[in-house]
């Protein structure tokens, strides 16, 4: 029986000709990756457990970027914690001050994860890094203890859903619109425990921006990881980054799949995810005809805070103003994308129609801070989220949008894309 | 070993930001997450818990973030047990990883009610309703991770195995 390229890079890593689904392995981790939230609950596993020292030095990554720049006197103390354990175990890929980026955003960009790799990170957005052919997941604070100490960890090897995309989007249709259409469609469980396997000549019209962004999603929908077949686009990406090794897994042409979705990029329409599930999602159209007023709007984070996503923004708001009565936060994910967009003039853009703009922090995503919203406010987010209370009050609400989708809701001050400006 | 009390019921999809908020997770002390354990979907929780108590919800229990933070404050919170109709995979990883006990059982779930009184065998997966008298069959565990579970969790695991 063929494999995907999941079951591929799992059978690969643990040293297997080959794995089926349901195959409990033990398997060697190329890159481990923690944040000021979870690594500080792993340092403390780590150092319950005694453990001697890390696996490898430059195999770690621990990236300040949640409750950056410290936001309390106990994230501070968080912050120090793990930037202590950087220094004691002389960890090579520590991140934070004017080097931090949102960890999803600012590890592909430094080359750190590449094709065929095998990633676990204390974030459920780990998924991100399928989009240049790894196979990457979230995991949690014990396995990243465990992962740090011995470079090892443990897999269930997933079943498949293949992804078969065909056409081109139209204009200011995305990525994201189509990782919300397939959540909308599939549930927020959808692919629970499985591999979300993108294939088909359409991916090829997605920019790796877009590609990014839908492979972060994946775990809204339950799945394990998402994971995209290389191509010439990818290629060029990996040439222009990579800094470890890396080898692209290609999908047997008699590979498995529990079930194949196809989906014609061309028809698809620009998508809005109502609270409080990713799963609640309508048409542009649909959310139009509903005049919600809203409060907020946050471009930014791991789903969409890359240089693509702020042009787009930009493009929208060139010369155009906020709505009175609506914040708009823009957060560049990286400080690369920082620069880029500041020599691109983005982030003039964006001052002059009366933005904000944050440093490269996870911020207002998660509720942490940088934009915490009051009790029956709204927000348009291009973030990955919007579950009760994500990012505030209980009794408030996060619409999940494209960048394209949350510029225009900025001018217009209600839920509306770009062509009803 | 028997666990046996009251029960919390919740339904589909209870995600991490609700078991614990992102906004207490500026610590990664077990007993101060406790404090805060369900507040956004249950702000009474942590008032009614008490030690041995069993937790039941519906499918995709612990749906959302990796934040371990969610399984610990729920174990520290004296929770003994979890049934659901499934787990989000990273909950699942982590409760096992962490030594809290979970159970896949989608007739116990649908069926048990708030404030019943429940027992399960954690050995054999027998799950006794002792309000309504009805008994379930949970799920088993693979070996290698029933491994982890009797050494009560991943670090044990990896220590004893050495």
């Amino acid at each position: 029986m063929g494999m995907t390229m999941s079951q591929k890079i799992l059978a690969y890593k643990a040293g297997m000709d080959s794995v089926k689904p349901g195959d409990l392995i033990q398997a060697k981790l190329d890159m481990v990756l923690a944040n000021d939230i979870t690594a500080p609950v792993a340092i403390n596993e780590f150092e319950k457990a005694d453990f001697a020292d890390v696996f490898h030095k430059d195999k770690i990554a621990l990236v300040l970027d949640h409750f950056t720049p410290n936001k309390d006197i106990k994230a501070a103390e968080q912050c120090k914690q793990v930037r202590e354990f950087a220094d004691k175990h002389d960890i090579t890929h520590f991140y934070e001050g004017g080097n931090v980026g949102v960890e999803h955003a600012l590890l592909p960009e430094k080359g750190l994860v590449a094709p065929g790799n095998l990633v676990i990170g204390a974030d459920s957005h780990t998924c991100t890094y399928g989009a240049v052919n790894a196979f990457s997941t979230g995991i949690g604070s014990t396995d990243m203890a465990v992962g740090m100490a011995t470079g090892m960890g443990w897999f269930k090897v997933p079943a498949a859903i293949r992804f078969n995309l065909t056409g081109k989007l139209s204009k200011n249709v995305s990525g994201k619109d189509l990782i919300l259409y397939i959540i909308g469609k599939i549930g927020v469980d959808g692919a629970l425990y499985r591999s979300m396997e993108f294939t088909g000549e359409g991916v090829h019209s997605l920019t790796m921006d877009d590609r990014f962004t839908i492979a972060n999603m994946a775990i809204e929908a339950g799945a394990k990881n998402g994971i995209f077949e290389p191509d010439d686009i990818m290629k060029a990406y990996v040439e222009e980054h990579a800094a470890v090794e890396y080898q692209y897994f290609y999908p047997d042409a008699d590979a498995e799949y529990e079930q194949t979705i196809d989906i014609d990029l061309s028809k698809l329409a620009p998508q809005v995810a109502f609270p409080h599930l990713p799963e609640n999602t309508k048409t542009i159209a649909e959310a139009e005809a509903m005049n919600i007023k809203i409060d907020q709007v946050v471009i930014g984070s791991c789903t969409n805070g890359r240089i693509s996503d702020l042009e787009i923004a930009a493009n929208i708001l060139k010369g155009k103003k906020v709505k009175r009565g609506v914040r708009v936060m823009v957060l560049p994910a990286t400080p690369k994308i920082y620069m880029e967009a500041m020599m691109a003039g983005y982030l003039q853009t964006f001052m002059d129609a009366g933005c904000v703009i944050g440093p490269p922090s996870c911020g207002p995503c998660l509720g942490g801070h940088l934009g915490i919203l009051a009790k029956g406010e709204r927000c348009v987010s291009t973030t990955n989220r919007n579950f009760v209370g994500r990012m505030g009050h209980t009794e408030s609400e996060v619409y999940l949008a494209s960048p394209a989708v949350a510029a225009a809701s900025a001018v217009a001050g209600i839920i509306c894309g770009p062509d009803s400006l | 070993m028997i666990v046996s009390g009251n029960v919390h019921k919740y339904g589909d999809n209870v995600d991490t930001d609700v078991i614990i908020p992102a906004r207490y997770l500026n610590v990664s002390d077990a007993k101060q997450l406790a404090a805060h354990c369900m507040e956004d979907i249950d702000a009474d929780f942590v008032n009614k818990v008490k030690e041995g108590d069993l937790m039941v919800a519906n499918k995709n229990f612990g749906c959302g973030s990796s934040r371990e933070h969610a399984p610990l404050a729920i174990k520290t919170s004296g929770i003994k047990l979890i049934i659901a109709e499934s787990f989000a995979r990273i909950f699942y990883r982590n409760a096992i990883n962490i030594g809290l006990p979970i159970m896949e059982c989608e007739a116990a779930a649908k069926e048990i009610n708030a404030g019943d009184v429940v027992e399960a065998d954690l050995t054999t997966g027998v799950i006794t309703n002792k309000t309504t008298g009805k008994t379930y069959q949970a799920a088993g565990f693979p070996p290698f991770i029933q491994g982890i579970v009797d050494a009560g969790g991943l670090v044990n695991y990896v220590k004893t195995s050495k």
